[in-house]
């Protein structure tokens, strides 16, 4: 671990540096392909659950009571041929379709009696036919209503640009989730839906926490000539990767115990479709936020006039630095003259941190 | 670490501790002086029946808050009059009601009833008894007894009408009965604007009700004769007014009203007589009642409101209006009515079978407008007006999701709930010991804040708005914890920057607060406003989980803010934090502060800081 907390200090001191803004191609082809697959798997279609389908089911649990033994038992309750399957512990699900003419009253307490347990330990859960559409357009009106909210949130707290970079990461972030659900043939309950809504405060959160340290370090970028933006960009990236490694653990941490303790206590169930679609999203929010959700935003910046200007200055500068560079060497300013190939964290962002810190003078 | 004169440039910490203290320390006495002390579970971790209704309406402006909260009113009188207690019945979003039925008993006919259109119908009263009586009745009760004892009643049956009128001139009531036998045969019908001060003003209607009485003598004198054979285990016999048609004599002798589930299972086809048994006590007795055929149909009151009339002093009324159809049959029945001898001049009104009120009529009503008067308090008026309103009311409910969970997966659901959050604080304080070390502390002390305020939160919210904490909502908890330790994280990790940057601890304890601080605020922030919108349009499981998330961060801003930073700024003073001992997780060395040489020189001015404060 101690090695890890040294990483923190050589990333942070710029020692060592990923290029994350630099290389967005390879982020974004990774990313391009990924929700490729994911919108094929979309397309596909998700494997509902019975709430967005409409019916019934019923779970009783039995020791000793096999599928096919229930099957017949259920048969002879049910006349539409219900789907009889096993839970992950052990109990009997049984699902009834919508056209079953008995109520569900009839069906659970004829299959309590049939198949010999007592009233009240058959689970029954009946779903109307629309109750899944309506789930899911609530869903999508909270989807839309919070996007437009926080775009305007973050266009008013950071940029616009941020808050485009900020959405199209989102949105990246749900694709890949819902888009893994639909390949791996995950079944979506509401608990899912949850799911899904939740990854867009977390994906957001984390995407906020690297913007304000961007933000911050390309703070007074324009009145020096050392960085562009990207590169300043990517220094803040460095800065806070520790901290968005370790956000992204802690996070993982407790739904992981959600997942795979309340998988394995209660089976498939709520707690286990809310935790599922959070770890895949949580997953895909930390590598967005690093990997997409910056470099788009550097990609913005990078358009406007002023941050050209710079970029122009700066490569002036360096060219002109290069060549008397002998003339420089042994000033302390040679720490920032790196070829533009490396990008230095040593200078950090000119200016950024000058205000009220005496130590800051060199 | 002389106090200085001025502010300390951190601050009171101690303050801020102190409030935290005084604010947690007064949640939980809180908690544990109401008697809250444990959240209420929601259907899914403690068993029950929980039903979702969604509305449909052909008319989309129809569904609106207040012909939700109608109809919700109503569902709740239904659900209740099945005989199923602390049944609770809200309205969750803009269009979706729902029922929860905690365990035990079989609740399933609840369940199924739940759902189904409201039958609501205005049938003739033909005969009213109390049911259950077996004391001697008191004298009063029944409304022969107004002249004395039941024996009395042959000859007395008639008399009361007129006598009791005239003896309560005072009483806002037409009906002859009214001061004794409560309000509900104190309800008046008149037809509105035609005649409202004689249902109005008692003095007035009393010869209304004498008028009435007169053409009676005959009729009720005669039929409650046989009826008043001395019964000596249950005097409700005795007491029965009107005529109960010979084919139902026997059950309605055998009904016995004061018992909720007679009281629910009470049915009839629309075109017979049927018992129905009244929906509350009056006077502490059930009423059961004879009824003739439906004359209208509750979908043909086309509005119904409470209304207080000022102007004779009747206080709260209810004022029903009639669409075509219903005009008609109600001006014909009335119209039958008010020729009659009380009870059989009365009209019920009828839910779901069970008996909501029974005004006596005055006289015909044409027009489709009339007013039921009685002494209403204003929540009687609205109470009533709501259930002859549902008829009117262009909702209709499917139901969406019925879910029935025994208790023993409820109890399952909630121990893996706890289990796995249990596991996942054990972790994340395992993380955070290990790369935080001395820090860590830190941050299991603010979980522990934070866990017990979230505690107590739910469980005075439990007891004091109803909040039930379900399973999506343990959920959300154990994803705060993620939330929580978050906010810890960036401050440590801005403390450590600026000790790598070479600042002493003190200072750098103070310059990382600003940045953190906004970083913190800001990604609360837009967690909070997804809390915030996911609740504000989800319904049922989502709403929980909303809930607990919005209300974990904003403890989560309230800890940091009032515990980390202060306890951090406590901890900045000591040695074994100021020094960088290894295991503080503050080490500059282990941080890889800048080189000595460089330190040395920002040490100047740093401690120079240090001694301004």
């Amino acid at each position: 671990m101690s090695r890890f907390s040294n990483l923190g200090h050589r990333l942070y001191q710029g020692e060592v540096s990923f290029d994350f803004v630099g290389r967005r191609k390879l982020w974004y082809s990774i990313s391009g392909v990924i929700v490729l697959v994911a919108a094929i798997g979309l397309a596909m279609g998700l494997h509902l659950g019975i709430e967005f389908k409409g019916g019934s089911v019923y779970t009783v649990a039995k020791p000793g009571l096999t599928v096919s033994q229930a099957q017949e038992k259920a048969d002879q309750v049910v006349s539409s041929h219900p789907l009889v399957q096993s839970t992950d512990n052990g109990k009997i699900r049984i699902q009834v379709s919508t056209e079953e003419p008995k109520s569900s009253d009839e069906v659970r307490s004829q299959l309590a009696e049939k198949i010999g347990v007592p009233l009240d330990t058959v689970e029954a859960q009946v779903i109307g036919p629309s109750w899944g559409k309506q789930i899911s357009s609530k869903a999508l009106t909270g989807l839309i209503i919070f996007m437009i909210l926080v775009t305007v949130y973050l266009a008013i707290a950071f940029e616009w640009r941020m808050a485009v970079a900020a959405l199209v990461a989102l949105i990246h972030d749900l694709l890949i989730t819902i888009g893994v659900y639909a390949l791996v043939g995950f079944e979506v309950t509401p608990g899912t839906v949850i799911g899904f809504l939740t990854i867009l405060g977390y994906s957001l959160y984390d995407t906020v926490v690297v913007f304000d340290t961007v933000k911050e370090n390309t703070k007074g970028l324009t009145k020096q000539n050392k960085l562009t933006y990207s590169e300043a960009a990517n220094a803040g990236l460095n800065q806070t990767l520790v901290r968005s490694l370790n956000t992204t653990v802690v996070a993982l941490l407790p739904v992981a115990a959600l997942l795979f303790i309340g998988g394995g206590i209660l089976g498939a169930g709520t707690l286990n479709d809310i935790s599922l679609a959070l770890f895949i999203g949580l997953a895909a929010g930390a590598y967005s936020s690093i990997c997409v959700a910056t470099p788009l935003l550097a990609q913005l910046k990078e358009e406007q006039p002023e941050m050209k200007a710079l970029r122009k200055r700066v490569l002036q500068h360096r060219a002109a630095a290069d060549k008397v560079e002998d003339a420089v060497a042994g000033d302390e300013l040679a720490d920032e003259g790196q070829p533009a190939g490396m990008v230095g964290q040593r200078g950090r962002a000119a200016g950024t941190r000058a205000k009220g810190r005496p130590s800051t003078k060199r | 670490m002389a106090t200085p004169k001025s502010r300390p440039r951190d601050g009171y910490p101690g303050r801020a501790l102190a409030l935290i203290l005084v604010v947690t320390v007064g949640l939980v006495a809180l908690m544990f002086g109401t008697g809250n002390t444990k959240p209420r579970l929601g259907i899914d971790l403690a068993g029950g029946t929980s039903i979702t209704l969604t509305a449909k309406s052909t008319d989309p402006k129809a569904i609106n808050k207040s012909n939700m909260d109608i109809a919700t009113g109503i569902i709740e009188r239904r659900v209740n009059g099945m005989g199923v207690s602390e049944a609770e019945v809200q309205t969750q979003g803009d269009n979706t009601i729902i029922v929860n039925i905690p365990k035990g008993g079989d609740r399933q006919n609840a369940a199924d009833q739940v759902g189904t259109t409201a039958q609501l119908f205005f049938r003739p009263v033909l005969a009213v008894a109390p049911s259950g009586v077996t004391a001697p009745a008191p004298t009063g009760t029944p409304s022969a007894g107004a002249t004395g004892t039941p024996s009395a009643t042959p000859s007395a049956g008639a008399t009361p009408s007129a006598t009791a009128g005239a003896s309560a001139p005072g009483s806002p009531s037409a009906s002859a009965s009214a001061t004794k036998q409560g309000r509900t045969v104190g309800e008046a019908l008149a037809a509105e604007g035609t005649s409202p001060s004689p249902a109005a003003t008692g003095a007035s209607t009393a010869p209304s009700a004498a008028a009435t009485g007169s053409a009676a003598p005959a009729a009720t004198g005669a039929p409650s004769a046989p009826a008043t054979p001395p019964a000596a285990a249950d005097l409700s016999a005795a007491m029965t007014q009107g005529t109960v048609p010979p084919e139902l004599a026997a059950a309605f002798a055998a009904v016995d009203c004061s018992k909720p589930e007679v009281r629910a299972a009470q049915t009839g086809p629309e075109d017979k007589a049927v018992i129905a048994c009244s929906q509350k006590p009056e006077n502490g007795y059930y009423e059961k009642l004879a009824l003739g055929p439906v004359a209208v149909k509750g979908k043909d009151v086309s509005k119904a409101q409470p209304s207080l009339d000022t102007q004779t002093g009747a206080g709260w009324q209810v004022q029903l209006q009639f669409n075509g159809t219903g005009t008609d049959a109600f001006a014909k029945v009335t119209g039958q009515l008010a020729t009659q001898a009380p009870p059989t001049n009365q009209f019920a009104i009828v839910l779901d079978n069970q008996v909501v009120s029974h005004p006596q009529v005055n006289g015909s009503i044409p027009g489709g407008s009339a007013v039921i008067t009685g002494r209403f308090t204003q929540t009687e008026a609205q109470d009533l007006s709501n259930v002859l309103g549902y008829g009117a009311l262009p909702l209709e409910f499917a139901k969406s999701d019925i879910t029935t969970v025994s208790p023993a997966l409820g109890s399952d659901q909630l121990k893996a709930g706890l289990v796995a959050g249990l596991i996942g604080m054990v972790l994340v304080v395992a993380y955070s010991l290990i790369y935080y070390r001395g820090l860590g502390l830190v941050s299991i002390a603010g979980l522990i804040v934070s866990a017990i305020m979230t505690y107590s939160i739910m469980s005075l919210l439990g007891g004091g708005i109803g909040f039930a904490l379900n399973l999506p909502a343990v959920c959300g908890a154990i994803v705060a914890i993620g939330i929580t330790a978050d906010s810890f994280i960036v401050y440590f990790e801005r403390i450590r920057d600026e000790v790598r940057e070479g600042a002493p601890l003190r200072p750098a304890v103070q310059r990382a607060w600003p940045r953190a601080r906004r970083t913190i605020l800001v990604s609360d922030f837009v967690s909070f406003l997804c809390a915030a919108v996911l609740y504000v349009v989800s319904v049922g499981k989502v709403q929980g989980f909303a809930f607990t998330l919005g209300l974990t961060t904003a403890l989560d801003v309230v800890v940091i803010f009032l515990f980390t930073k202060p306890l951090i700024t406590l901890l900045a003073r000591r040695k074994f934090f100021l020094n960088g001992h290894p295991w503080s997780g503050l080490d500059p060395k282990r941080l890889g502060a800048r080189p000595p040489l460089r330190s040395s020189r920002r040490r100047n001015p740093s401690s120079a800081a240090v001694k301004e404060a």
